[in-house]
Parts: structure tokens; sequence; C-alpha cells
């Protein structure tokens, strides 16, 4: 959700607040600032990602908060071209929690990205435990779709890029204004959770758009989908998820519904055009606890008119694969448990899975990539992070690939 | 800190480092070299003018339209770029189809959606159809470098080269297009008219006069975008609010005027050599003349510059085989201007790794375009028929060098 500078100041104003008055208390008492630290290297199920964050709360202040911070320095060329190094501060975020009673919580996630130049607000909502299997959340809710898209936070990934599929295909982070049911079934070898909502969702601009392809990206753009829903319908995502100790998690995922505004005024349009993601993703760790595997592949299908351009198209795919070994796990310049791992990402996108009508040749508008690096954990919840990433990607007619290789080195901490 | 963690970190650093050292040289991919590609600007432009290049690059390369921006709402293209992919031939995705003209008295079909049919239409519209009984022809999107050199080729050279009456019997009689010109196209105080009409070089059928009027052209009919120029919505046919500022478009054709020249590869390879020996010795340079030269220009680059585009940028009767039964400024059907065959080679990197050539792509290798050479050009593609098949690679492949 983009923030007005009217509601920034007045978000800024209660930021200042609460943390004079966590000075304060911090003065009169230090021993009642508690952290609630997390190791955030290592996962539960990704469902529990958004409450899965270290906090600090404040003497018997209601409120927990928290956040992260991302920043890295750059240096990128394609086909010899480069602009440079650049420094960048992707984001900064906050998060708030509260417990409001009994089986009732509140978390909110701010979010600052490229310095101040998007203000979102990420995660707005409120949860109501009937049963842990039958909780309800409300407001702006992340759409369970993979699972990046849940469990996105800097600092638990040793990558620092976001994966290219995570964030054009399945355009994480996506939240949406909605209600939905959530829980967790527990059994001892199986862990099985489901999610569930209804949301307001995308506009015209998937097919639309300035990036001259299909893209969910694009059509989250519009800052008026957290009042109104574009198309009148909701979009359902659902997900379910299982986990198992030793094996690892698997979950499977959709979310579909129309997303262009077939009527106005009561005057039909055009036809409802709909749009369905389906989603796979799976994590595991072996050699105890030394190698971890995750990744995610989602497929999208677009209603688009066959006589708009087959620039935009109906069907794209893509996901990541990223590989972290741990090669070093032990005291490090005094930190006890500092870690050093090698990581591995090779991911894929297909923007237009088709053939061209006039000649039956294959579209391409692809895009692949692999990544490998080192991070140097100090603690669990911060990462320094080297990456050199090279990636190819195609336009529509399948010429030469453009080449880009990029060298980045960034850290990212939650606070 | 123990012993071995600081070894392990040291190298890890050391590696790190290595690898940024190394990297930068190494494992970030290099330019391609320039005869490899065919953008780029001329040489010798100022700040400003380099400015105003990038900022026509942007607009040409990367300005997509879309329904919010004044895309169609019947178009065939969302961008320049998509048709003129790294400034190179299109591809038969983008292919135009024109109609509605079939003789010099003009195009009988402007009240129909002529002269460009669009194919596509954004989401509730319908594309337009082709009218019953409409001459018709299909024009793959030529390249686009070197422009500026072409448009400055006087008007005196272009009708030096021409022999309507072919009194120099060698079979081939070149005449130049004349066309009736737009309001907003002013000829310079030198251009030669006929009839009101004035000579043109531009297009397939070389009925365009300059940059700007096939800029704003291709703005109107191709991506269905409106300018001070030409404000007539192409699916309402009524005059609309300017979609695009005229400082854009002038920025496009700066960039247009402005690309360099394709340059050519492998120049001294033997078989280049012997094959530009053949090219000449059989007469396609009849046609296909090598060098032209520029007039004067205020920029540098492009001032009475020699280049090598390998046309006489006037008409040649094709014969049947390219006779499509449309027109347009005074061609008559079978009447096509001489292709420019500079950039010939790089065609597939821009067509998607193959060959779409002549005016509609139909020919898929440069043995099959040579195939459909007729009329005036009969008697060179006889004497390509009767080449030895080495002669024949050496010739093919200095035409791929170019």
């Amino acid at each position: 959700m983009t923030i007005s500078i009217s509601h920034f100041k007045h978000i800024v104003l209660l930021l200042l607040c609460s943390g004079i008055t966590s000075i304060a208390s911090a003065q009169k008492d230090s021993a009642h600032v508690n952290r609630q630290p997390t190791d955030t290297g290592r996962q539960k199920m990704n469902m529990d990602a958004v409450y899965n964050r270290p906090f600090l709360s404040v003497g018997k202040l209601p409120i927990a908060i928290g956040g992260y911070i991302e920043a890295n320095t750059q240096y990128a060329a394609t086909d010899g071209v480069s602009e440079g190094l650049s420094f960048q501060m992707r984001r900064t975020t906050l998060f708030f929690s509260s417990t409001i009673a009994r089986r009732i919580k509140f978390l909110s996630e701010l979010e600052f990205e490229d310095g101040t130049k998007e203000i979102n607000l990420e995660f707005a909502a409120m949860d109501l435990e009937f049963h842990p299997l039958l909780n309800l959340r409300g407001g702006i809710v992340m759409n369970p779709i993979g699972a990046f898209n849940q469990n996105h936070d800097g600092p638990r990934w040793d990558f620092i890029d976001r994966p290219v599929s995570a964030t054009t295909i399945i355009p994480s982070t996506l939240s949406n204004v909605g209600f939905g049911l959530y829980g967790k079934y527990f059994s001892r070898k199986l862990t099985i959770g489901y999610e569930a909502y209804l949301t307001n969702g995308f506009d015209d601009r998937i097919i639309a758009n300035e990036d001259n392809r299909t893209s969910l990206a694009a059509g989250k753009l519009n800052p008026e989908r957290f009042e109104e829903n574009n198309s009148g319908l909701p979009i359902f995502t659902g997900k379910i998820a299982f986990r198992n100790r030793r094996i690892g998690e698997l979950g499977l995922s959709y979310m579909g519904g129309v997303y262009n505004k077939f009527r106005e005024d009561g005057l039909v349009l055009d036809e409802k055009r709909r749009m369905r993601v389906l989603a796979v993703d799976f994590n595991t760790t072996l050699l105890k606890n030394r190698l971890t595997l995750l990744g995610e592949y989602a497929s999208v299908m677009v209603e688009v008119p066959a006589t708009y351009s087959q620039i935009f198209g109906t069907r794209q795919s893509g996901g990541f694969l990223d590989i972290v070994g741990t090669v070093l796990q032990r005291r490090m310049f005094g930190w006890d448990k500092a870690r050093l791992n090698v990581v591995l990402r090779v991911e894929a996108v297909d923007y237009n899975k088709g053939t061209f009508n006039e000649t039956g040749g294959r579209i391409g508008d692809e895009i692949w990539a692999i990544v490998p690096g080192i991070a140097f954990r100090p603690v669990g919840t911060t990462v320094l992070r080297f990456n050199y990433r090279y990636s190819e990607e195609t336009d529509l007619l399948n010429n030469d690939p453009a080449r880009t290789g990029v060298i980045q080195f960034g850290l990212s901490t939650y606070f | 800190m123990h012993i071995m963690n600081r070894h392990y970190f040291i190298a890890a650093l050391a590696f790190m480092l290595l690898i940024l050292v190394v990297s930068c040289r190494k494992i970030l991919p290099g330019a391609p070299s320039d005869d490899e590609v065919l953008d780029g600007p001329v040489e010798s432009l100022t700040y400003e003018q380099n400015q105003q290049h990038l900022r026509g690059d942007v607009a040409f390369n990367d300005q997509v339209f879309t329904p919010e921006t004044g895309l169609g709402p019947v178009f065939v293209a969302t961008s320049c770029g998509s048709c003129h992919i790294a400034d190179g031939k299109g591809h038969p995705f983008t292919t135009l189809t024109r109609f509605g003209q079939s003789d010099s008295t003009g195009n009988k079909f402007l009240d129909q959606g002529g002269p460009l049919l669009q194919v596509r239409a954004v989401p509730g519209y319908h594309p337009e159809k082709l009218p019953a009984g409409a001459p018709v022809s299909r024009l793959t999107p030529p390249i686009v470098t070197g422009g500026g050199f072409i448009e400055l080729v006087p008007e005196a050279d272009i009708l030096a080269m021409a022999d309507p009456d072919d009194l120099d019997g060698d079979g081939i009689s070149g005449v130049p297009n004349w066309s009736y010109l737009p309001s907003y196209i002013t000829p310079g105080p030198g251009s030669v008219t006929q009839g009101g009409k004035y000579l043109c070089r531009f297009g397939k059928k070389g009925a365009t006069f300059n940059l700007l009027q096939q800029t704003v052209t291709a703005y109107n009919q191709d991506i269905g975008i409106t300018s001070v120029y030409n404000p007539l919505d192409a699916w309402s046919l009524k005059d609309i609010d300017p979609e695009i500022s005229s400082s854009t478009v002038h920025d496009v054709v700066f960039y247009l005027q402005t690309l360099k020249a394709p340059v050519q590869r492998d120049q001294d390879d033997p078989d280049v050599m012997a094959g530009k020996t053949i090219f000449n010795k059989i007469g396609c340079n009849s046609c296909h003349k090598s060098t032209l030269k520029t007039g004067y220009s205020p920029l540098e680059g492009l001032s009475n510059k020699e280049f090598h585009p390998y046309t006489d940028l006037l008409l040649h009767d094709m014969g049947p085989p390219l006779d499509d039964g449309y027109t347009e400024g005074s061609a008559k059907t079978s009447e096509w201007r001489t292709a420019p065959l500079w950039g010939l080679g790089l065609a597939p990197k821009s067509q998607g790794g193959q060959y779409f050539l002549l005016h509609d792509g139909r020919a898929h290798s440069i043995e099959e375009a040579i195939s459909f050479h007729a009329g005036e050009a009969s008697s060179r593609r006889d004497k390509y028929n009767a080449l030895s098949a080495h002669e024949k690679q050496q010739l093919i492949t200095f035409l791929k060098s170019l």
C-alpha cells in the first residue's frame, strides 16, 4: 500500500513518540528492554514467517517492534555497458506487533524501499484464533502464493537479489486487503498447514503496461487497490503445506480471479478476463543442517484478448533453486555460532510461453541466471553477502541474449 | 580468535577480493565489436547532440505505449523498438499490411482505414479488417541505422543515377519516386519538384520524403499515437489531441539521423574480396550502388561523408514475382526502391536468428532473395545462376559481411 506524504509524516511522528518512550523506559531500567531473538536462518513453516521474527518489547508496553534493513553495493555490466558502481539502500522495514488479548494479535509491516522512494504497508492484519485449525485473519494480508512471498525478509536469505521468478512471475511482496482463514494440524511426523483468503486483486495493467509483457507485478501497481477492487470480484488465494521434520516442507498454492474492469457504472465494458497462478515450493535441510535446498516454481495463466498483441503472453513460468552449504560453524571474531555459507542459486523465467502466429516460431522473452556467492552470518539474524550474478535475457524474437554480470556485496540484518 | 578460523576467514576474503579484481575484467560480459551491432551514434557529436541522441534512443527503444498513454486503440506495435529490435530488420510478427493504392493517383481506401491495416486492438476494441477489393502489400520493417546519411544524399546525385529510358543500355532504368508531401514537411530550398510532387527516398516504395515524415507516420499508423504533425486518430478518423510531444518526435528523428552507418566486417577476407569483385562483375552494383556521398550537414559526422549503403535510392521494376498490386507515390506496383544491403549480414541478429528478406520477408536466405529478382534485375539474377558454386559462395560471403 503506497502512503501519501501526510500519512508518512504521521507515521514518522508515531515512530518518534514510540522511540522516545522506549529510550525513556530504557534509561530508567534497560533490563526492561526485552529482545526476543530468533535464528531466522533456521526456518519453521513458511506460513509462520510473518510472526517468526525477532522483536523488541519495552517494559510493559503492549507492543513489540522489530524490523530489518538491506543495503548493498553493486557493479553491473550488460554487454560491456556499465552504469558504474552503485550503493543501494534497498529496504528498511519496520514491524509492530501486539497481543491484543488471549488468542487475538495484530502485526503490521511498513516498508521503505530504495530509501524513501516507495513506502508500502505490506502487512497489517489482525489474527483471531478460534482453534489451532481455525484462525481468522483480516486486513492487509500477504497472499499465500509460493513461499518467497510469505517469507521474504532480507536477513533470511543468503542472496542479495530476490529471485526473478519471485518478483516478476509471483510479484512479491504481494499483499492485498482481504479476509481469510488459516490453521495447522499437527501429528507426530507431519504438520499440515492451510491458508485461504479472499482479497482485492489486480488490474488491467497486467496486460497494459510499460514492461511490454504480461506482468502481475505491473498489475499490482494500482494504489487504489487497497480501497477498491478493480474488477469488483475478489481473487482467491489458497495454500496447503506439509512439513516433516526430517524431510522438509512442501507447499502447493493457487491464486486466481478476474483482473480487468469489465463493468463500470452499470455498463458491461469487456469480457471477464481471469488470471491464475499455480505454485509449488519446497525446502529441506540435509547433512545435519549443513546443507539447505529450497526452491519455488510458479506457472501463470492470463486470459488475453486474441486480437491484442502477442507481446503479452497467456502463459508464463519461472522458478529458482537455492543451495546453501555451511562450510564453517563455530566461534569466529567473538561470535559464538557464526556461520560461513557457500551458496548457489539457479533461476529461470519464461515470460511468454508460446509460438508466433505468423511463423510458428517459439516466442522468447526469457531470463536465466546463476548466482554463486558467500554469506557470513555472525549471528542468525545478520548476514553479510557477496554474490556474483550472471544472467542472459533473450528478447521476444529469441535473438542473441543480452548478457549481464553483476558483482554485489551487501548486508542485511534484523534489529 | 582461533587460528584456523582466521585462516578460513582470510582465505574467504582473499577469494572475494580475487573475484572482485578479476571479475571486472573477465567475468563481466564485454561489449560486442562495433561491426557486430547496428546501434550507436555517428562520430563527432557534441555534448548536446549526444544528449538528444540518448533521449531519442530512450523514446525509440524503451518507450512502450499503453492504452493509458495513447496506444491504439488499433495498432500494430506498442513501441518503435518492437518493430526495429536493436535498430535492425523486423520480423514477420510486426510486418505491416498496407492497402488501398494501385497506381499513382493515390490511395482510394483512406476513408476505410488505409493505408495501414491495424491488425491489433487494445482490449474492448476490434482490429481493422481488410476492405474487400483493396490492393495490398506486406512490408517487413527495415533496419533504421544510417538513415541520416541517406537523408543527406543530394537530390542531384540521386537524379544523376536515374536512367528512366535506359539510355546507357544496361537494362537498368531507375526512376525516383515523386510524391506529394504532407503539410508539416518543409522541403529544402533546392528541392526538385515535378508537378507539385517531391523526390522521395525512404520506405520500401521510396515514397517517404524524410525521417520526420517516416517517424510521424510510424507513430500514427503503427502505434496509434497522434502528434501535432498528424493529429488524425487511425481508429476514429477524427483529429484528436497530440499523444506525444513534438520534442519527443524531434528527439527520435535526431536519433535516427545520428545512428551510425553499419560497418562492414571481414573486409580483408579473401572470399569477401572475391565476392565483392563478383558482385560488381555480374552487375549487382548497377542498382545496389556501393558508395554514395552526403551533402552538407551541420553535424560534422554526417557532413560530406562517403558511405556504403548498396542502393541507388531509385525505383526499379522487379517483375511479376514481386508485384503485389499495391503501391505508394508514383511507383508502379512492380517497382521497388533498391533495398540498401548494408547490415544484411546482421539481419538474423534482429530477426530471431533467421533471414526474412525482401519487402515482405518471404525470402529465408540471401540466395532465395536473389532468385526472386526479375524484371530489370533478370539479367543479374541469370548471371548469378551461371556462377560456379564456389563463386556463389564467395558472393554470399561478401553480402553477409555487409
